[in-house]
């Protein structure tokens, strides 16, 4: 036991040198006159690939729109946090974030369940969040000042893809499978109470946490051949059960929510995608020459295609250089006070629409499309085209 | 008297390090070794407690008014020595593998995430939530009902050894994850995926804020948690563990109750999982089954092995030392990186600006920390503070 | 409740369980080739298994690339990527077990396992780096061999694949020749007498370490071929797809008596039966009230039923207390 002491000692004193370093670029990093923007999604773990999409949407939005911050003399830098879809990891990240003074802004997060304990800590000080991809109603319906999210909810993307099956579809019976999560059970839980007030007969209503393995669910899906599938969940779980569902003969028409919108979908299902509907406020080229803008200067940076919620984290970033060019007129230090009531104010017009934001930090009115996918070449996803476009209001907290 | 000087000096020291770069996340890992090197240093026990408790419940606290970020640290890593003590009873003590452990956990959460929101009119129709001063009747609560369960999970598997109790104790674990993640319907008990909010926090003396407060009841609880394992340790039914750990059928012989002792160690350990799940999820404010998945438990294991199986304190710096490395040290150093990279700094003449965004640091976090497990495991398989029991069976001199 | 649908797809229900449960057969003898020498729960199997995958994948797009996908016999392509599956699978198995796992053959049982856990999170982010560097992205697609994927329609509900056939055909064949290796062989006698007492094997002049190696290897080799098998079958694999398959095949390996090679076998297909009928019937028998995602809650509560019955598996041999 006695080496002990001696032993601690000296890694003491290599952390005591070491620490001389980054406590210097700390102070350098402080000086007046740098605005930090901070992302949190999970970059590692089973969810990496859609939180580093995340990150990427913000890079790149950043590295294009800060000049006009920098001209004001501003240095303007992207701090990544991974929150490892782990809520307890998010709100430690959240508190370290909102000790960093320089910190205006922080986009994320992937996860409503990682989002909703984290922005409790943003509360703390006024931090405005705004969230590219969290649909659940509770992150914005607990009425906070500094939420905003410029994806859609679940319970208006769900009804959405209720109208579409009855109005445009036809459909007279839909098997509705989800993935368990926040996100995919939610969509699928307000569609499937649309679905049903509409008349459509829900033929089954099945969570699953597979991600490989479809067989035994897809084969009372057979037997029953319902008109419609709607899947409630991410790409790259509806990926490989679409493609294996249309091997074992399934016939049934596909519908989605934008967890299905990327390219990789093609990639991974194939011609089994082809002709499947989702639906997005992201929109396609022909709609947003924005997308397509953001669709190759994405590639070209970062040699693949978006993941779903890419594009909104540009945009969410976006907004967030907007309001902070709007707070720093003439030079002015930014507050975060100051940048949350900024962000309230933006009118932008994006590659996910037009957003405005309500008093609960939802979209005031989000245009809605149904995609359908129309070829099985993943580099021709951006010319999917619209086959109904749907505008509806945020609904009102009950 | 060089000693007590050098660790007054060194406490002094670190503080104020930290007072002056409040930022700076080496700085704070100075002050937390500092701690360590307290209680090592051959100092008087007089000397050695009252630095302790000036450190943990002034200068902590003072820290954290500073930079709120290193409270949360410390409330984590309270949280997850209070699980690692458990777990400790469990597998280092009584030498029953479990690893599912995260479930009492769970159980504990939402017993108090139920009644203590909206969730519980779902279920008996409405007069919830309960008044938040009902928090601290629920810490009782999840002690028994993490207790009851511990017993529920030790009474089929009683006659299981090995590997085959570690499956069957992994397969509970899913269980509980998976009913919290199904039980929305038919009835509404755990709102499925979505999880439970708002979670009422409970009324605080003396008008602390929040972090401070969870951060002095968290340290509350983890004392007594120790206080607990210390008289265990030495009692009557702690050497009966430890008798079983060693030899099922020598202990059974000398008259040792296997079943009353092994139920006992899996509700022991399973209480101050539950105990801490009503606090985590008060602290919280929200939970919802991903925070109770498969490889919190293996988490919650590293911590017991990394810091010495069956040893107090080494339970308390395992789970230090993990939690830092994952809060604190990894995502600090990924930041330092990211700063360097702003910056413009050049290595071997090409510039961090340009690194490839496949090479980012903060991707790497778990990489390095499976890296650090392993290279731990092979230079101190031991632990970092061994009891002293085991340590003189490993013959190291 | 509709009667007859449940008659109806129940040999699909039966073939869909025996395909998945060959699989986690494969992946189990893994598991239980090294418990059975060591008994130690080689953790990181898991990453050696998809690191096969992800073996197979680069020269099935490496040849897709080179553009001699077409030109080549399917079951000659099948060959070369279980092959090149194996072979790295192998490698990283006794690569992993030098540096992470024999310096702590002394140690305290535990030991070993946390070590094996450190590899696994470290093996699992390498891949995502190595694969993130070479082609820009980790989630990666198996191209489709259009013979594999022919289907005979039995019956108007039942219907089998080609490919569905191969796992069972290859997982079977495995299992022979291990079952000849080990028992017929004198390397398997080597494996037998250092399983059963390490010290007495090395006096009697087997080289123990190698042994242990060859065992490492052994167990890789499967999960490399499963690896292959796994993304011709499923198609999406990425980094972290091999984990909750890992951890079902060691349930299968417990399940069946760990350390018992027939036994991961039976284990393997008991798992598997029970996931797909789970999955399938749950919801059409209770109405809609629990669904398929109470499979695994299904498919652990028999496993923990079983084992309060025969405490050391289906197949585990029942030895007296240590005497």
């Amino acid at each position: 036991m006695n080496r002990y002491p001696v032993r601690l000692a000296l890694v003491l004193a290599v952390i005591l040198g070491l620490a001389a370093l980054p406590a210097a670029s700390n102070l350098d990093a402080q000086g007046k006159g740098t605005i930090k923007i901070a992302s949190q999604s999970p970059l590692s773990g089973g969810q990496a690939a859609l939180g580093e999409g995340i990150k990427l949407g913000v890079q790149l939005a950043l590295e294009k729109l800060k000049g006009g911050l920098e001209k004001r003399g501003f240095k303007v830098e992207l701090v990544p946090f991974d929150d490892q879809a782990k809520p307890d990891v998010g709100v430690a990240n959240a508190k370290n974030i909102i000790a960093d003074k320089d910190i205006m802004v922080i986009i994320g997060h992937l996860n409503s369940g990682v989002a909703i304990p984290s922005s409790e800590v943003y509360k703390e000080v006024n931090l405005a969040m705004v969230s590219p991809a969290n649909t659940a109603p509770d992150v914005t319906d607990r009425g906070y000042k500094n939420i905003f999210r410029v994806c859609g909810r679940d319970d208006v993307q769900g009804p959405v893809g209720a109208e579409f099956a009855k109005g445009t579809l036809k459909a007279r019976s839909v098997y509705i499978i989800h993935d368990k999560t926040t996100y995919g059970q939610g969509v699928a839980e307000f569609f499937k109470a649309d679905a049903e007030k509409k008349g459509i007969k829900v033929l089954g209503f099945d969570g699953t946490e597979e991600k490989s393995n479809f067989d035994p669910i897809i084969t009372p899906i057979k037997a029953k051949n319902p008109d419609l599938i709607y899947f409630g969940g991410i790409y790259e779980q509806a990926g490989p059960f679409f493609k294996q569902a249309r091997e074992k003969g399934v016939k049934s028409k596909f519908l989605g929510p934008d967890g299905l919108d990327s390219s990789d979908l093609a990639r991974i299902a194939g011609k089994a995608v082809v002709g499947m509907y989702y639906t997005s406020v992201a929109g396609p080229a022909s709609l947003y020459p924005q997308a397509k803008q953001f669709a190759q200067d994405f590639k070209r940076k970062f040699g693949r295609n978006p993941e779903p919620f890419a594009a909104q984290a540009y945009d969410a970033t976006a907004i967030a250089i907007k309001a902070l060019e709007a707070v720093t007129k003439g030079g002015k230090a930014p507050t975060r006070d100051a940048v949350t009531s900024a962000v309230r104010d933006v009118k932008y017009a994006g590659i996910t629409g037009t957003v405005e934001f309500d008093d609960k930090g939802d979209p005031k009115k989000a245009v809605y499309l149904v995609l359908q996918v129309g070829s099985e070449d993943p580099a021709k996803w951006n010319d999917n085209k619209a086959a109904r476009i749907l505008t509806i209001a945020a609904p009102r907290k009950k | 008297m060089i000693r007590a000087t050098l660790a007054v000096g060194v406490v002094a020291l670190s503080t104020w390090a930290v007072a002056v770069f409040p930022r700076s996340i080496l700085v704070f890992l100075l002050f937390q070794g500092s701690l360590l090197w307290v209680y090592l240093a051959r100092i008087p026990r007089w000397l050695r407690a009252t630095l302790l408790a000036a450190a943990l419940l002034v200068l902590m606290p003072l820290i954290g008014s500073f930079n709120g970020y290193y409270l949360e640290v410390a409330t984590q890593v309270g949280i997850f020595v209070a699980l690692a003590l458990g777990l400790n009873i469990v597998v280092g003590l009584a030498g029953l593998l479990d690893l599912g452990y995260v479930a009492f956990f769970a159980v504990g959460a939402y017993s108090w995430a139920i009644f203590g929101s909206p969730q519980a009119n779902q279920i008996f129709g409405g007069g919830f939530p309960l008044a938040p001063g009902w928090f601290y009747v629920f810490l009782g609560v999840g002690l028994c009902v993490g207790a009851a369960t511990g017993v529920l999970l030790g009474l089929p598997v009683l006659r299981l050894r090995g590997d085959y109790l570690a499956i069957v104790t992994l397969g509970f674990g899913e269980v509980i994850r998976v009913l919290a993640n199904n039980l929305d319907k038919p009835i509404n008990f755990t709102n499925g995926p979505k999880g439970i909010t708002p979670i009422a926090r409970p009324p605080v003396p003396f008008g602390l804020p929040y972090s401070e407060a969870f951060y002095f009841l968290v340290l509350l609880i983890v004392c007594v948690v120790v206080l607990v394992n210390r008289r265990l340790e030495d009692s009557h039914i702690g050497r009966a563990w430890e008798a079983i750990r060693e030899d099922e059928l020598a202990a059974q012989a000398m008259g040792v109750p296997l079943v009353r002792s092994k139920l006992l160690a899996f509700a022991c350990g399973a209480s101050f999982a539950g105990v801490m799940g009503v606090v985590f999820s008060a602290k919280q404010i929200f939970i919802n089954p991903e925070s109770f998945t498969f490889l919190e438990s293996i988490g919650v294991l590293a911590m017991v092995i990394l810091g010495g199986m069956g040893s107090i304190p080494g339970a308390v710096v395992g789970a230090t030392v993990v939690t830092v490395l994952n809060l604190q040290v990894l995502k600090g150093f990924s930041l330092w990186l990211n700063e360097l990279k702003n910056a413009g700094v050049t290595v071997f003449g090409m510039s961090l600006a340009d690194l490839p965004t496949q090479l980012e640091p903060a991707k790497y976090e778990r990489m390095i920390f499976g890296m650090i497990l392993v290279l731990m495991m092979i230079f101190r398989p031991q632990g970092i503070l061994p009891a002293r029991r085991r340590a003189r069976e490993l013959g190291k001199p | 409740m509709d009667f007859q649908l449940l008659v109806d797809i129940f040999p699909q229900v039966l073939l869909d369980g025996l395909i998945l449960g060959f699989m986690y057969a494969l992946i189990a003898l893994g598991y239980t080739m090294v418990y059975g020498v060591l008994e130690f729960i080689n953790f990181a199997h898991s990453e050696i298994f998809i690191v096969g995958a992800f073996a197979g994948v680069e020269i099935l797009l490496g040849l897709k690339g080179a553009g001699w996908l077409d030109g080549l016999p399917w079951p000659l392509v099948l060959l070369l990527l279980l092959l090149a599956g194996m072979a790295v699978s192998g490698l990283l198995a006794v690569t992993v077990e030098r540096i992470a796992y024999r310096p702590l053959r002394s140690a305290p049982r535990l030991i070993p396992l946390i070590s094996a856990i450190g590899v696994s999170f470290f093996l699992q982010d390498l891949i995502r780096l190595v694969e993130s560097i070479w082609r820009n992205a980790f989630n990666l697609v198996y191209p489709t061999l259009d013979a594999l994927n022919l289907r005979f329609e039995l019956t108007e509900t039942i219907d089998v694949s080609v490919k569905s056939i191969v796992v069972i055909v290859a997982a079977l064949g495995m299992l022979w020749v291990l079952h000849l290796l080990v028992n017929r062989t004198k390397i398997g006698t080597a494996i037998r007498a250092v399983a059963e007492d390490q010290a007495a094997a090395s006096l009697m002049g087997i080289d123990v370490n190698r042994i242990i190696s060859l065992t490492f290897f052994i167990g890789g080799v499967m999960g490399g071929a499963a690896g292959v098998l796994f993304g011709v079958q499923y198609g999406l694999i990425n980094p972290y797809s091999g984990f909750i398959p890992g951890l079902k095949a060691f349930t299968a390996a417990v399940l069946g008596g760990i350390g018992n090679i027939p036994g991961a076998m039976l284990g393997g297909i008991v798992l598997g039966l029970l996931e797909a009928f789970a999955a399938s019937y749950l919801s059409l028998l209770t109405g809609g009230a629990f669904g398929a995602e109470y499979k695994d809650i299904f498919a652990f509560s028999v496993l923990i039923l079983i084992l309060i019955f025969r405490p050391k598996g289906l197949l585990g041999e029942i030895v007296r207390e240590r005497a």
